[in-house]
């Protein structure tokens, strides 16, 4: 039999450590449902993901009974609807309703997918859809929207980028009277991932099967009371233990998704091995870097912690899982994070110190609330710098920003639930990008040698 | 299937009497049973092999649920595939 040290271990993670499962989200190709007629398509798509996903809930329901462990997402990302869009045409918040409706159906608690991947240029359907995403996310309430406008192999499409500035504004003012709650919803990325199991920035990528079935798992929580007990270690001696508790999390992750895969008849797609913090006391990224010894999170050594975190919890886990991918590393979104909310609101967490941290972990500045004075010219700029960290280290960065319309500095933004609640970090505003916003074009893609 | 019964609470007489009793109502066959105190708690686990069982996996985990609140025990039955996968390679 196991051993009763193992078990009450694996007890202790989910019943005081917060360890479950953030996410099991069903990929669905939508290419097979383009037609000449967008109310067929429409109906198509409704079609589709109804019937794929009808039982995705119940079966996340009974996993969880019975292996005894909390999954707390059920969710579905499909095709970029702008390919959708380019071959079926129509209006694009048709499509965003629709998948509204499919969500209501089949009960998940996120459907992603109203994307559009500009990296390079826009194609039929792109700008479309990128001008319809503040009527789209304050026309639904469970659909979630990316762009993706650059990538190491294309550099940074700055039209686009100059784009998302005025779309992020306007998403922001169009739902303000609901916290400005459509930013939460709304990612820009560079290198964005086909197989990503994590909102907002899901969506079910062109080289994916029809249906597949992706896991993300959590656990900030057990990391942190692994290192807790651990007061003494090295840097070294934490890493290894880093990695043996990021083992433990991948192999639960393992196990749910083959076993979701099975009882759905649906390929496993990857384990995404994330920190995905929540705003729980116990479930936060901040307070794993505090654990290993700084005072507060966003100090001078959090960049180099924080990379040590991500590096360590990414070697443990890719030995435990038959596939990775996806965003995994350590998440750093503010609101959703109770230590990220505490070191902003004291000031010791600010925009410049998350841009840095942004380049040595997953994904980039996320889930901050910014004076809604911030011009569209500004949120460009503050895209235009995250996608340039992304594209010259070759990785994934993203930014989910949400102005605060109405509100300045010191104030706060609650959205409630897994999304949280943060005050209004400070951006400079006294001089302005405006004439390297208003240049657009493209910053074309860097050298991948001579790396200095 | 096994499943693993745990149950964490503060020692009392007849906590063992108590879910053996409901492994028989629900026809799930005891395999083995390893007790424990750790930092002061109780600890019980029993592994149970209930392919036969005579009513849903949903019903036996309540009915074990509902007799912790009773008495005060965390009791959870989980598969035992989550910490074999979890503590072997």
């Amino acid at each position: 039999m196991i051993n009763i040290h193992d078990i009450m271990e694996t007890i202790n993670m989910i019943s005081e450590e917060n360890l479950d499962i953030r996410t099991i989200t069903m990929g669905i190709s939508l290419l097979d449902c383009c037609d000449s007629n967008p109310e067929k398509a429409c109906e198509k798509i409704y079609n589709k993901i109804t019937r794929l996903a009808g039982n995705l809930v119940k079966t996340g329901e009974d996993i969880e009974k019975e292996f005894g462990i909390p999954i707390i997402n059920k969710r579905i990302s499909v095709t970029p609807i702008a390919m959708i869009v380019a071959s079926s045409g129509g209006d694009p918040v048709m499509y965003a309703k629709t998948l509204q409706k499919a969500a209501d159906a089949t009960g998940v608690n996120f459907i992603g997918g109203y994307s559009a991947l500009v990296h390079k240029g826009f194609s039929a359907g792109d700008e479309a859809l990128i001008r319809s995403i503040p009527r789209a996310l304050s026309e639904t309430t469970n659909v979630c929207s990316s762009v993706n406008i650059g990538s190491t192999k294309a550099g940074i499409n700055m039209d686009a980028v100059k784009l998302m500035g005025q779309i992020v504004r306007e998403t922001a003012e169009i739902t303000a009277d609901r916290e400005c709650i459509g930013c939460a919803k709304l990612v820009v990325f560079c290198n964005a991932v086909e197989d990503n199991p994590f909102m907002a920035g899901a969506f079910h990528g062109v080289g994916e099967p029809d249906c597949v079935i992706h896991v993300g798992v959590s656990g900030p929580g057990v990391v942190q009371a692994a290192i807790k007990k651990h007061p003494n270690a090295t840097l070294g001696e934490l890493a290894e233990i880093i990695k043996r508790t990021a083992f433990k999390i991948t192999r639960m992750g393992q196990l749910v998704g083959n076993e979701a895969s099975k009882r759905l008849g649906v390929p496993f797609g990857i384990v995404d091995l994330s920190l995905a913090p929540t705003p729980a006391v116990g479930d936060s990224v901040a307070h794993i870097l505090e654990e290993m010894g700084l005072e507060c999170c966003g100090i001078h050594g959090t960049t180099a912690a924080l990379a040590m975190l991500n590096d360590a919890v990414k070697k443990g886990g890719v030995m435990a899982s038959s596939y990775v991918g996806g965003l995994s590393g350590a998440f750093i979104p503010v609101t959703e994070d109770a230590g990220m909310i505490d070191a902003a609101r004291s000031g010791d967490l600010t925009l410049q110190k998350l841009e840095a941290m942004t380049a040595v972990c997953s994904v980039g500045l996320d889930m901050i609330a910014i004076p809604g004075e911030t011009p569209a010219e500004v949120i460009s700029a503050i895209i235009a710098d995250e996608a340039a960290i992304g594209m010259v280290n070759s990785k994934t960065t993203a930014v989910r920003v949400i102005p605060a319309i109405g509100k300045v500095k010191g104030e706060e933004l609650d959205f409630g639930g897994l999304l949280g609640s943060g005050p209004i970090m400070d951006v400079n505003l006294n001089k302005l990008p405006t004439k390297f916003i208003d240049r657009a074009g493209r910053i074309p893609a860097p050298m991948q040698s001579l790396k200095n | 299937m096994k499943t693993v019964v745990s149950v964490i609470g503060k020692d009392a007489v007849g906590i063992i009497a108590k879910v053996s009793n409901i492994c028989s109502e629900c026809n799930a066959n005891i395999l083995d049973i390893t007790q424990s105190v750790l930092q002061d708690m109780f600890v019980m686990v029993m592994l149970t092999e209930i392919k036969e069982l005579n009513c849903t996996f949903a019903e036996f985990s309540d009915k074990m649920k509902a007799l912790g609140k009773e008495n005060n025990l965390d009791i959870r039955v989980m598969h035992e595939d989550i910490f074999n996968s979890m503590h072997r390679i």
